[in-house]
């Protein structure tokens, strides 16, 4: 074992389970103080999973942690503290009322009286060692999303963590605040603090990091010093080599343009951008395929298509078989159904928006039916017999049609998203993460499903995090980065890490604005 | 001219048990429990403090004993306390515990609580086989409405200021006392995360259920010593069935008008109470049928200022974040 | 590593309980609550458990007249509950019911008061049933707007709307009072019977009766059969997906409560031109609230709320018999339906969640 006096933190054969699935397998490595580790991997890798062990959220199946040499037993984020690790979620955990000294100081039971005034002396004594810029007394809900993550920081400090974890702290800010992040960290790291970073951008693995951890499928895949090596091979550790999938690709017939996007910009409502003057072309009889890091912009792109999320700028025209344009953007899906646009929409959260769980078959396949007619009553018998033929064709394995959905598997559920969505015979697919969390048999039922479909003409967009999918159902490939198109490649020439490079920067121009 | 001398008492007399109750609520509501069992709390509160002090004038008239100013006091207070804390534990116990629905299990407990009040006035005299034509604890109430000696020498001043009993300065302290509570103590700051966002407050180690239990039941007592108030010093140890009326409602009206801050209550409070009874003082001829619009301008007023504080949608005025949803850790 | 800090149970949500076990559970409750009143009854009055039940059941049934009035007491009940359940089912707290019965019964009264001898009788009757509905609707309305709008807390709102339009009709109850003076407004038309409800028969309810029987079905199909009560059910469970399938949120919303507040009002109207021919604040009764409790204890269902409703008023009128026996108050029914609630509302728990010991589930450490 590697005795080196400035190891803070050694994970050693860690394993963690989530039923049958292995999030983490035998993963080893030493986090070291003073220095900026990277842990990089692609969505779905086991990154998080592995730092919450760290900060007590998950307790690990097998193996053992050493933090400062001796074997420690992390089992609730309190005992993750006595140690001094602090984590920084995702999802930040503050209170929007209160103000950023009153959310540091929650749950602080052994200080005694209450004192805002030290504690907000304190605080400020943290900012100005590190390079914060935080005023104590602003509220949460005035605050930025950098400034927020700047709270939960000085939360972790001042309860005198000296290991930190952000898992992927840049998701959510600007290259500017970033570049402060950044500053603060290093400063962190002056301070001889043991600092791991989460994320799968590499110009910022490069840019922070002193080493680089990448974790693929769940595995160890190797630690490689950040100044040695350059974003290929990184890359290259990450995506692994190209997986034959063996998944039918049918050629586009009579492709034409049908759905036209341009100049497309987007801003989530805490004025973050989304999508950043994105443009490309959707044509009928073609898998359009989305590539990108989670969060990139997807999400967006499908919700403003669908009519379901509002833009700032750009345009989004359907183009009919005759035709005829029509633009898209600004009306809600109603208005689109009713302008005759066939348009179906398989949404990423499956049970929160596509479907009612409470509700069974039947009635889930309502929601696309449940207006035909002019009477006021509803017509159970259509949605009945879609229902009837969905489970037939797709083999939904349910204990009946009057079940609710929710009580089905994973892939039975997206199973009968799926075949509603196309029992409408749309003319354009949308479909986020269709095969997400589903069996090989199930996602290859869903992929037949969405050729099929293609063969009728349909364009369809693919969101997919698969690469290996990608690559083989995709007739083209859109990359997104940041928001911003990254590169629209072939399917059929495209290299697996030609598409990886693409998805972490923006292609030769990097961060640089 | 318009006589506060005699106005300002009885506005203050009707605004106590308001006091009492929309503090309680406030409490509880910090906790992100909307208890719309506070009207059949008070109701209780106010029955149990009778029936301590209706059975300690009975045993007194059976041994012939005097009375005891300690004893009056404190059985009755002691019952009332203990009448409101059950009825916190019961909602806490449903609520918090085997998470129920607040709204229900709230007007569960002011049907239960208001037909308690109504069914022991009612029938006590029954119950107990006594021999009083009604329930009139007028030696009682004289110990709680004691006020101050000396004090009707004072002109205006004693009359506007100290001529209520102990427990009207009872409510103004309490009132006092919670708004510190829960803005300047470490307690006030983990009950606040608790309302607003419990997974916060259960992320950062302060136990949720512990302090919902807490504000809760510290509220039901507090709201339960309004009806006590209303009944031995207001009406003098009269019972009268529904004689309490729909005050609780006006209690909780009263939380969003001074959007949860319990020192504004102090004064809200007697303004409310100013409303109800303003028709007295103001001249309407013969028009009696005015009276009942103005007691309708709390509930007005009241509407009011919940439409105003959602449309400027600010962000500390508005109610507690998670007020009426049950919290569930999920298992991880 | 025996450090085990956590408590020996913990409590997890039950994925799915067969429907006959939950209604076994609720049973149990049930009766357990029946169990604990009659042992209340028998440390009041001394009654013996089970005699307890047999008074109950003759005040209730003894008499055809006594099974009349607990028919007419469970159809207002239930019809304030068929009110608010599209508004439950949507998830949007109408405790409001008081207030849009009480302006229902006002409007009702006013047509009454003002028109009743001016128009001829059919008029008078649509404008009654007219009014009564549009007062309910309004009063729903109001509250759905400023949700809809502003997110406003409807519970809240709804509940302040209450004593607003008991302090209206304790307003206009002193403007049309008769005699002068008495703060009370009397029988309506009672010479010329203008816009009573005409008996069927010799009998005063069956007409109510028929009315909310008639209501409970359209209700029935409403909130099953109809595009609007899928478009509630959508509405509450995901506002989400409602607006993945382009319904539109808001206009659900304030529809749903203009309908709830009109059956509220109509109950209103049964309430005036059925049976009571007068106008009071206290016509709700408070039932307005026990309709919540109704409504959800029936879990929104109109068929359900048909035995939740008997229950209560069977509970009441049983109650009722009970204390006028033994010469109690009144209040009595209440402490009963309090307490039967109370059990009812414990026993979800145990469907929804289970309890299972620590050690069970911890082996992985």
């Amino acid at each position: 074992m590697d005795k080196d006096a400035n190891v803070a933190v050694s994970m050693q054969h860690i394993t963690k389970n989530f039923g049958p699935v292995a999030a983490n397998d035998d993963v080893s490595l030493d986090i070291r103080r003073g220095e900026i580790l990277s842990l990089l991997g692609e969505n779905g890798s086991g990154k998080t999973t592995l730092m919450n062990m760290l900060a007590g959220i998950y307790f690990p199946d097998g193996g053992q942690i050493l933090v400062n040499g001796k074997e420690a037993v992390i089992r609730s984020p309190r005992d993750a503290f006595d140690l001094g690790i602090g984590m920084i979620h995702q999802h930040y955990m503050l209170v929007d009322v209160m103000t950023a000294a009153e959310n540091i100081i929650l749950g602080l039971k052994n200080e005694g009286k209450l004192d805002m005034k030290a504690a907000a002396a304190r605080i400020t004594g943290i900012c100005s060692r590190y390079g914060f810029d935080l005023d104590p007394n602003q509220k949460i809900y005035d605050m930025s999303v950098s400034q927020k993550q700047t709270v939960e920081i000085v939360k972790v400090l001042y309860r005198n963590a000296d290991i930190l974890i952000l898992d992927e702290p840049t998701a959510v800010l600007t290259p500017q605040e970033t570049e402060k992040l950044f500053g603060v960290l290093r400063n962190m790291k002056k301070d001889n603090k043991a600092i791991v970073i989460i994320t799968h951008k590499l110009h910022e693995v490069e840019e922070i990091s002193d080493r680089v951890a990448i974790l693929r499928h769940g595995k160890f895949a190797g630690m490689l010093t950040t100044k040695d090596t350059n974003a290929q091979e990184m890359t290259n550790m990450m995506v692994g080599h190209a997986v034959q999938l063996n998944i039918r690709r049918p050629d586009p017939v009579n492709a034409r343009p049908r759905i036209k996007v341009e100049g497309l910009t987007v801003r989530s409502s805490d004025g973050l951008i989304k999508l950043d003057d994105v443009s490309f072309t959707a044509n009928s009889g073609e898998i359009l395929g989305v590539a990108g890091i989670s969060g990139s912009g997807q999400k967006e792109l499908l919700e403003a298509i669908a009519g379901l999320q509002p833009a700032e700028k750009g345009s989004i025209s359907y183009i009919n078989d005759s035709g005829e344009t029509e633009e898209l953007l600004g009306k809600d899906p109603l208005t689109i159904s009713n302008m005759g646009v066939a348009l179906s929409f398989v949404p990423e959260d499956r049970l929160g928006m596509g479907l009612v769980g409470s509700m069974d078959l039947v009635d889930n396949m309502m929601l696309r039916s449940f207006r035909r007619g002019s009477s006021i009553l509803t017509d159970r018998k259509f949605p009945h017999n879609v229902a009837e033929k969905v489970v037939d064709e797709l083999e939904v394995s349910t204990p009946g049609l009057s079940t609710p959905v929710r009580r089905l598997s994973g892939g039975n559920v997206q199973k009968v998203l799926v075949g509603r969505e196309i029992a409408s015979a749309p003319s354009v697919l949308l479909a986020a993460y269709a095969v997400r969390g589903l069996d090989i048999n199930s996602s290859y039922t869903i992929y037949d499903l969405i050729n099929q479909q293609k063969e009728r003409g349909v364009a369809v967009i693919y969101v997919g995090e698969d690469l290996d999918v990608l690559l083989e159902l995709s007739d083209r490939i859109l990359v997104l980065c940041e928001g911003k198109v990254s590169g629209i490649l072939d399917g059929r020439t495209a290299e697996k890490n030609e598409v990886g490079l693409l998805m972490t920067s923006l292609g030769g121009e990097d961060a640089d604005e | 001219m318009f006589n506060f001398v005699s106005f300002i008492p009885r506005a203050v007399g009707q605004g106590i048990p308001l006091l009492f109750g929309s503090t309680g609520e406030t409490l509880t509501e910090k906790s992100g429990n909307l208890n719309l069992g506070i009207p059949g709390i008070m109701y209780v509160g106010a029955m149990s403090g009778v029936i301590g002090a209706f059975l300690y004038e009975q045993s007194l008239k059976a041994s012939g004993a005097p009375m005891n100013t300690a004893a009056a006091i404190f059985i009755p207070l002691i019952c009332s306390i203990v009448g409101s804390l059950l009825m916190g534990l019961l909602y806490c116990f449903l609520t918090v515990t085997l998470r129920a629905n607040q709204n229900v299990t709230g007007l569960a407990m002011t049907t239960f609580g208001v037909g308690f009040g109504n069914f022991f006035g009612g029938s006590l005299i029954k119950l107990t086989g006594s021999d009083v034509p009604s329930v009139a604890l007028s030696s009682t109430s004289a110990r709680f409405s004691k006020m101050l000696p000396g004090v009707d020498k004072l002109g205006a001043f004693g009359k506007i200021f100290l001529s209520y009993g102990f427990l009207a300065y009872t409510a103004i302290v309490i009132a006092f006392v919670t708004a510190y509570i829960l803005a300047h103590t470490r307690v006030g700051l983990h009950l606040r995360a608790v309302g607003e966002n419990p997974a916060t407050a259960d992320s950062a180690g302060i136990n949720v259920s512990k302090y919902k239990y807490l504000s809760t039941c510290i509220g039901s007592v507090i709201a339960g010593m309004g009806g006590l108030y209303y009944v031995m010093d207001f009406t003098s140890g009269v019972w009268s069935n529904d004689g309490f009326g729909d005050r609780g409602w006006l209690a909780i009206a009263l939380v969003i008008f001074t959007i949860w801050r319990p020192n504004i209550s102090v004064f809200a409070s007697i303004l409310f109470g100013g409303l109800y009874i303003l028709y007295l003082y103001i001249p309407t001829g013969t028009n009696l049928a005015v009276k009942e619009l103005y007691k309708m301008l709390p509930y007005v007023v009241t509407i009011v200022v919940l439409i105003v504080i959602s449309m400027r949608d600010k962000k500390e005025n508005q109610p507690p974040a998670s007020l009426g949803l049950p919290y569930f850790r999920e298992e991880r | 590593m025996n450090d085990k800090k956590g408590p020996l149970f913990h409590v997890a949500r039950r994925p799915h309980m067969v429907w006959y076990k939950a209604w076994g559970i609720r049973a149990i409750a049930l009766i357990l609550a029946l169990i604990a009143c009659a042992v209340i009854t028998t440390l009041l009055t001394g009654l013996n458990p089970l005699d307890v039940y047999a008074t109950m059941i003759k005040g209730n049934l003894s008499t055809p007249r006594r099974v009349w009035v607990l028919l007419q007491e469970l159809s207002i009940l239930l019809c304030i509950s068929l009110g608010l359940a599209p508004a439950f089912k949507m998830k949007f707290w109408n405790i409001g019911g008081e207030g849009q019965v009480l302006v229902g019964c006002l409007a009702t009264g006013a047509v009454m008061i003002l028109l009743g001898d001016k128009v001829p009788g059919p008029v008078l009757m649509i404008l009654m049933i007219v009014v009564s509905l549009a007062a309910g609707a309004l009063w729903g309305a109001i509250p759905a707007f400023f949700k809809a709008k502003y997110n406003t807390n409807e519970t809240l709102f709804t509940l302040m709307m209450n004593y607003v339009g008991t302090q209206l009709m304790a307003y206009f109850i002193i403007v049309w009072e008769v005699p002068k003076g008495s703060g009370k407004v009397g029988i309506i038309n009672q010479a010329s019977e203008a816009g009573w409800f005409p008996m069927i028969g010799h009998n005063k309810y069956l007409l109510n009766i028929l009315i909310v029987a008639a209501v409970t079905v359209f209700m029935y199909i409403y909130m099953n059969y109809t595009k609007h009560g899928y478009e509630i059910a959508v509405v509450g469970e995901s506002q989400n997906t409602a607006r993945y399938v382009g319904i539109n949120v808001k206009k659900v919303i304030i529809r749903t409560m203009c309908l709830s507040g009109a059956i509220c009002g109509l109950t209103g109207l049964l309430l005036v031109a059925g049976t009571n021919h007068t106008i009071t604040t206290s016509l709700a009764g408070g039932r307005g609230f026990t309709a919540v409790m109704v409504a959800w204890m029936a879990k929104f269902s109109p068929i359900g709320m048909i035995f939740t409703s008997f229950l209560i008023a069977f509970l009441s009128k049983g109650a009722t018999e009970i204390s006028t026996m033994f010469g109690l108050n009144q209040s009595f029914a209440d402490i009963l339906t309090g307490i039967i609630i109370f059990f009812i509302i414990g026993s979800e728990f145990f469907i929804n969640y289970q309890i299972r010991r620590r050690s069970d589930g911890e082996k992985e450490a």
